[in-house]
């Protein structure tokens, strides 16, 4: 009995120390893989492919990650997360990284004590409907049973959305995206909302995505981005940094193509300071001075990963918009490598 | 001559606590107790010190704060804008109503099935020993997604319900089976006397609860006639106004009349929705505990004598007599102690609502508020005290009936 009691103890204490406070670069180089939390699986941003290997968006910016940190971006441990455990996964030390469309907000990053290191994707909710419906307006869904993701920021802006708009509906809660497919197609709801990225990445993957469509109100900001735990700042530059690498990489026309060649040295400084052919900028975060060119091997630059996996050519079919580069009248943005 | 020897001097060493049977127990119940203590203080500290490592402090204020999400089954009054302790009610109540609804279903099945499974006919005892051994052997949670996808995927679509359809609501137009869930005739007060609907069905339960107790007056004093004079006074006319008129006259006063639910815009409206996830939950929660109880019972129907059966025979009872008069009430003094348990099992079994999305205190408090507001470790022992209390109570409620019906020795 008494045994029993210490056990139990032990067990709960166990489920509570988790959290290791310092150094996850440490961790992650003494592990020798990245432990990246992604989603259960949205083609596009994170699926597996038919051989079982990780592809995606959010994937590439882990790989990227992983390239950066230990030189080899398969060297990485992939756990999905719904929007309920993803961060627990992450408070509690279970990943070191949660690249996993998930939007900035304010109390994630101050209450919830997390550090989001950048904005991969800027986004928006949306709501997508069988065309057969007949529904042009968000507005006219007086009524309507909506499947929601639960955990997200998308729960509580509809919730906002339905109140301030004085109309009603029945939420039906559910855990993960193909969840939510299922019971879309089913018709057990009758509109499925989540970040417009998303409804077009679910929607690519229908039999007949043409008889679906997204409605044109977008009714939120949603800044999507990868977040490390709060308190661990060298761990925080490693990926914020690796990030606006691959950003930087392609506001200078730095492709997976041209790496090899431009990395043997160029005639701009500061395509030199990035591939650690001038200064040093990767001893400053702890890592090799060709991490940035690794990480950008990994998968390519910013507008390559986002091309490849979410953009215009593939089934997604999502327009550049908001995330071109500035320089193109978008909103991706890196702070410059100096 | 004589020598003096002094009593032996009762003199303690150490190695005693070890060696000496009188010190040992308590010895080794004192380092048993050190040890747990020092656990405790461990498991504490670690708590303490993890929680500032992360930055994160202890406390509940979070309850008092706007929930801002919304939930579909609310059995009180709730908004997006009430706060997160509100959302935890609701999931309380909803948990509640599954575990209530659960456990009566279950006890019904359970009955039903122990007794059949005796039955004498070949063809029914066997097909109850299918169902018990179909559905205790499979995991609940493939029982509850089963029921779940057979409701979504195979019921047709509200809208299918609308004219030109090719769907029809059952019982005169008034129950609509979709993929939705199921929508029934509800009944709605006119004028309440209380605020909330809630309320007024409290109300008629406790008017309900006091004729039943009246009823039992009434039988008491026939008892007593019958007794002194030997002939039983005709009281059914009595019971039933009992029953009847004071329920009646209460829910005309309140203006009580059925709604028959009908489709407008996307969904119906009117009458009482249940769910799907409430259905596959209650159903798949009931089927499966029902499975345990079948056997519990068919235990306890066993464990009386055959002697039993043939002393009631012997007196000219009809079977189903014998097993309504003799055998089940002696059977429960062994059926009730395992049958607390499956309770206990079922209200636990019902935090499996995850699966399908049923909001219980599970998904309220230990999910999306745990969620949005970052507070585990509050979350998860708020969440672990309301299971304790709930079962403790259910165990205890159940003693006091256990000891009820147990043989009184003397």
């Amino acid at each position: 009995m008494k045994n029993s009691v210490l056990l139990g103890a032990m067990t709960v204490a166990g489920l509570a120390a988790g959290a290791a406070a310092a150094g996850t670069l440490d961790d992650v180089k003494a592990r020798g893989t990245l432990n990246c939390g992604v989603t259960t699986g949205l083609v596009g941003f994170a699926a597996p492919d038919a051989n079982g290997v990780w592809e995606g968006f959010d994937v590439g910016v882990c790989r990227a990650v992983a390239a950066a940190v230990l030189g080899d971006p398969n060297a990485v441990e992939f756990v999905p997360t719904t929007g309920q455990t993803r961060f627990t996964a992450l408070a509690s030390g279970e990943i070191d990284f949660l690249a996993r469309n998930t939007t900035w907000t304010f109390s994630r990053d101050v209450d919830l004590k997390f550090e989001f290191t950048g904005v991969n994707y800027y986004d928006g909710q949306g709501f997508m409907v069988p065309r057969d419906l007949g529904v042009s307006s968000a507005k006219d869904l007086d009524g309507a049973t909506v499947c929601i993701q639960t955990g997200t920021t998308t729960e509580l802006n509809l919730a906002d959305f339905f109140r301030s708009n004085n109309i009603s509906y029945e939420p039906v809660p559910i855990e993960t995206n193909a969840e939510a497919q299922q019971q879309y197609l089913a018709g057990a709801c009758d509109v499925y909302t989540t970040d417009a990225s998303g409804l077009a990445a679910t929607r690519a993957t229908f039999e007949a995505p043409g008889d679906h469509v997204l409605l044109p109100e977008i009714i939120s900001k949603e800044p999507l981005g990868p977040l490390v735990r709060h308190g661990d700042n060298e761990w925080a530059d490693v990926t914020r940094w690796t990030l606006n690498a691959l950003i930087t990489a392609e506001e200078l026309g730095v492709t997976s193509a041209n790496i090899a060649e431009l990395s043997a040295g160029t005639d701009n400084p500061e395509i030199n300071r990035l591939l650690g052919t001038e200064g040093e900028l990767g001893a400053m975060l702890g890592l090799e001075a060709d991490w940035a060119k690794n990480a950008i091997m990994a998968g390519g630059n910013y507008g390559e990963l986002f091309e490849k996996n979410i953009g215009e050519n593939t089934p997604i079919g999502l327009a550049r918009g908001l995330n071109a580069m500035w320089t193109e009248g978008g909103l991706i943005y890196s702070p410059p490598f100096r | 001559m004589t020598t003096l020897t002094d009593p032996p001097k009762a003199s303690f060493r150490l190695s005693q606590l070890i060696y000496d049977t009188r010190y040992r127990s308590i010895t080794i119940q004192v380092i048993a107790m050190i040890l747990v203590v020092l656990g405790l203080y461990w498991l504490v500290n670690n708590t303490i010190q993890n929680l500032s490592a992360l930055g994160k402090d202890f406390n509940f204020g979070f309850l008092t704060q706007p929930a801002g999400y919304d939930i579909n089954q609310r059995l009180v009054e709730y908004t997006s804008q009430s706060t997160h302790m509100r959302a935890a009610i609701v999931g309380i109540l909803n948990t509640l109503l599954v575990a209530f609804l659960g456990c009566v279903l279950a006890t019904v099945i359970g009955v039903f099935v122990g007794v059949l499974r005796l039955s004498k006919n070949w063809v029914v005892s066997r097909l109850m020993a299918v169902y018990v051994e179909g559905f205790r052997n499979v995991p609940l949670l493939l029982w509850i997604i089963a029921i779940f996808a057979i409701m979504t995927e195979s019921m047709p679509q509200p809208r299918d319900f609308k004219v030109g359809g090719d769907a029809s609501m059952l019982l005169g137009d008034s129950v609509a089976v979709t993929n939705r869930g199921v929508y029934v005739p509800g009944i709605v007060f006119e004028n309440g006397f209380l605020g909330s609907p809630l309320m007024n069905w409290l109300l008629i339960g406790v008017v309900l609860i006091a004729c039943v107790f009246a009823i039992r007056l009434v039988r008491g004093r026939a008892d007593a006639v019958q007794e002194s004079t030997g002939v039983r006074p005709t009281t059914w006319y009595q019971q039933l106004a009992l029953l009847i008129v004071p329920t009646g006259v209460l829910l005309f006063l309140m203006g009580a009349h059925l709604q028959i639910p009908y489709i407008k815009g996307f969904n119906f409206t009117d009458g009482i929705h249940l769910r799907n996830s409430l259905i596959a939950l209650w159903i798949a929660l009931s089927l499966y505990t029902g499975a345990f109880i079948a056997e519990i019972v068919r235990s306890g129907i066993l464990a009386i004598s055959k002697g039993q059966s043939e002393a009631a025979a012997a007196l000219g009872l009809r079977p189903s007599r014998t097993m309504n008069l003799v055998i089940l009430p002696q059977a429960m003094r062994v059926i009730i102690p395992p049958l607390i348990s499956q309770y206990l099992n079922l209200t636990k079994n019902s935090s499996l609502a995850i699966a399908v999305g049923y909001m219980d205190v599970r998904a309220t408090l230990g999910g999306i508020t745990i969620n949005q507001t970052g507070r585990e470790l509050e979350g998860i022992l708020l969440m672990a005290a309301f299971y304790l209390v709930l079962s403790l109570t259910i165990s205890g409620v159940m003693n006091v009936y256990n000891n009820r019906t147990q043989l009184q020795e003397r």
